[in-house]
């Protein structure tokens, strides 16, 4: 686990003259699952592209086992890639799909024939081997596709949302089953993903992007419980972000009170972020409550309602999972551990008010935009 | 059921005009003699054009041959390139054929005479007259250059369907330049190629105008041959409509043998 087998050093890469990605910096240790996260166009399969050997970059260098990797062709890399939409062969059946990488690099009959068993028994697809890939369900081509990937024994995989086009369910399993080949064969996996959930369910490491930069690099629990800025605490999970100033070592002030926190290291009266996360505050009367406010809306969302409160014109979101009707006045108790300061950054003040909430608000980009926005620019280049 | 058959109706009846009645009267004309009493006289009288008949092909077949290998790397290169640059590309591509056909071979007899633009300009730096008129060199060139189009197009519209992202990952599976193109682009654009050579020989084999303009008296191929069956003195209806049929029944098998080569192809020709 300790050794770093892919570097990134200041890597910076622009489309047209649009940047896509400045002064990236990434070291992935051998074995690690890394997930790179974030929203469409956040730079996040130019990255892989990159590491993929698609994308040359304008500035940086790619290291591979401490050796610059930067002007080797894609296909001398010791890396595969599982596309987007798979991009299986369509002229040939699902052997011959596994068996591509080990036919160019002709390798003996039996050899191939070995491995391609072992490849579709690993992916659970063996009978499979005559059927043509047009015929396959999107998760049985998913499946090939990690079976064409693995047949060429990488030492690094790379996954471009490869769960993207199935339905939640089936992304579901595919999640446990990719996380099960990732350790049972110990190679790295670099995962890319804009769905957070998937992200801190799979990965060892996070790595969350947006506009081109790496915003946190942690642990699925970093990343949650202490979010580098505002970007990072809205993306992942729900969050209610508030202005407040940083009295002294663990203690905080916000509405106009003063609350105990467990973060310390801040300037004396230095203005902070205050991320309070729906599911950790508690409801209480409002005469035993810090502080009060009105219920404006709520949503059953099966778990837990989508509590909407109005506090002094701000409003938050409460996960709860008793019912509080709209215009109820609540109290709100906010024990430490439940408050996390983070330092302002140029996206203080975009997130973490949810007086604009609605569902919609909520969906993320059509992944597809992406990927054409993508394709398109690298003919470009 | 009723509804599909009143739909193919309009079909129907272009067939039964268009296709079974003029096959018909070919048939029938190749098969009887100039009373109108059945014959196999005029099948006979195939053997004094054999050598005509194979120097079609193998002219034909020369044509179709160098148009394929101009128009593959031409159709490739326009199919990776953005939307718009393609549609330009094509467009260009397409601009000739929307002249008279006459026109264009003329325009080649202009430029290949002995006393042509090219001969002329030569002449300057004290090279030729080149004798390049009434040459099979300037029939294959008219064809290839009548025809290209026709191969560029089928090709075009089968390599633009592959998508770029399985060209990465057969190079992401270890694939360079060349198995890249002869495990996947070639592959995948075999229905182009089929319908490509098709659609160019077909015309190559049977054309009359090009031999005639370029080609001059030395160069007869089946087409002229024809054409003398149905026009001036020597004109023979029978014998005619026998060796167009003779024609075709060869056109067809070179056909069948395409498609066999080809047997995935998903059928129909790709315009």
């Amino acid at each position: 686990m300790e050794k770093e087998i892919i570097k990134l050093k200041d890597i910076a890469v622009s489309f047209d003259g649009e940047p896509v990605l400045s002064g990236l910096n990434l070291s992935i240790r051998d074995g690690e699952f890394v997930t790179l996260l974030g929203p469409s166009g956040c730079g996040k399969t130019t990255t892989l592209r990159i590491i993929g050997g698609f994308v040359t970059p304008d500035h940086g260098d790619v290291f591979f086992d401490g050796k610059r990797m930067n002007d080797l062709p894609a296909y001398r890399r010791p890396v595969n890639t599982i596309f987007q939409r798979y991009a299986l062969f369509p002229h040939l059946n699902v052997y011959e799909n596994v068996a591509f990488g080990m036919r160019v690099q002709k390798k003996s009959r039996e050899e191939i024939k070995k491995t391609v068993g072992e490849m579709l028994a690993l992916v659970n697809l063996k009978g499979f081997e005559k059927r043509g890939v047009n015929t396959l369900s999107g998760g049985q081509q998913q499946r090939v596709a990690i079976a064409r990937a693995l047949a060429n024994n990488p030492k690094v995989l790379l996954l471009d949302e490869p769960l993207a086009a199935l339905d939640l369910k089936l992304r579901k399993d595919m999640q446990v089953e990719l996380k099960n080949i990732q350790k049972s064969l110990g190679i790295t996996f670099i995962y890319v993903t804009h769905d957070q959930e998937e992200a801190l369910s799979m990965s060892d490491t996070v790595v969350v992007m947006d506009g081109g930069q790496i915003q946190q690099i942690g642990t699925p629990q970093d990343i949650y419980n202490e979010p580098e800025n505002a970007f990072v605490a809205d993306f992942i999970g729900e969050s209610n972000i508030l202005d407040g100033i940083m009295h002294e070592d663990y203690l905080v002030e916000f509405f106009g009170r003063k609350f105990p926190c467990l973060d310390a290291g801040f300037g004396p009266k230095e203005p902070v972020d205050v991320v309070i996360r729906p599911e950790d505050i508690d409801i209480v009367s409002p005469e035993k409550g810090h502080l009060t406010g009105t219920v404006t809306s709520v949503t059953f969302k099966g778990v837990h309602f989508e509590t909407i409160v109005d506090f002094k014109g701000f409003k938050w979101m409460i996960q709860t999972t008793d019912y509080y009707e709209v215009g109820r006045q609540i109290g709100i108790v906010l024990n430490p551990e439940d408050i996390h300061i983070m330092k302002k950054s140029a996206y203080s003040g975009m997130f973490g008010d949810y007086s604009s909430y609605s569902e919609e608000f909520d969906e993320l980009a059509d992944p597809e935009a992406d990927l054409v926005q993508e394709s398109v620019d690298e003919e470009n280049i | 059921m009723m509804k599909n058959r009143s739909a193919a109706a309009p079909f129907a009846v272009w067939m039964l005009l268009f296709t079974i009645v003029p096959l018909g009267v070919v048939v029938w004309f190749a098969f009887t003699d100039a009373a109108g009493h059945f014959t196999l006289d005029n099948i006979a009288a195939i053997q004094g054009h054999l050598g005509t008949l194979a120097y079609s092909i193998a002219l034909g077949a020369l044509a179709t041959v160098i148009c394929l290998f101009l128009a593959y790397p031409l159709a490739y290169s326009i199919s990776r390139k953005t939307e718009r640059v393609q549609q330009t590309m094509v467009m260009i591509i397409m601009l000739p054929m929307w002249m008279n056909f006459l026109l264009r071979t003329y325009a080649w007899m202009t430029l290949l005479e002995n006393n042509g633009l090219i001969n002329r300009f030569l002449g300057l730096f004290g090279i030729g007259p080149l004798g390049m008129i009434n040459t099979n060199g300037a029939v294959v060139l008219g064809m290839v250059y009548n025809f290209l189009p026709f191969m560029v197009l089928p090709l075009y519209s089968v390599m633009t369907k592959i998508d770029s992202r399985i060209i990465e990952a057969a190079q992401d599976l270890g694939s360079n330049g060349w198995q890249i193109f002869r495990r996947v682009v070639l592959p995948l654009s075999m229905p182009g190629i089929v319908s490509g050579i098709t659609m160019v020989f077909v015309p190559a084999v049977s054309t009359f105008v090009i031999t005639k303009l370029l080609g001059g008296s030395k160069t007869q191929m089946i087409g002229d041959t024809i054409e003398t069956m149905f026009i001036g003195q020597a004109a023979n209806y029978n014998v005619g409509a026998a060796l167009s049929l003779v024609l075709m029944v060869l056109i067809l098998l070179c056909m069948a043998f395409m498609g066999m080569v080809d047997k995935d192809e998903e059928g129909g020709l790709v315009v």
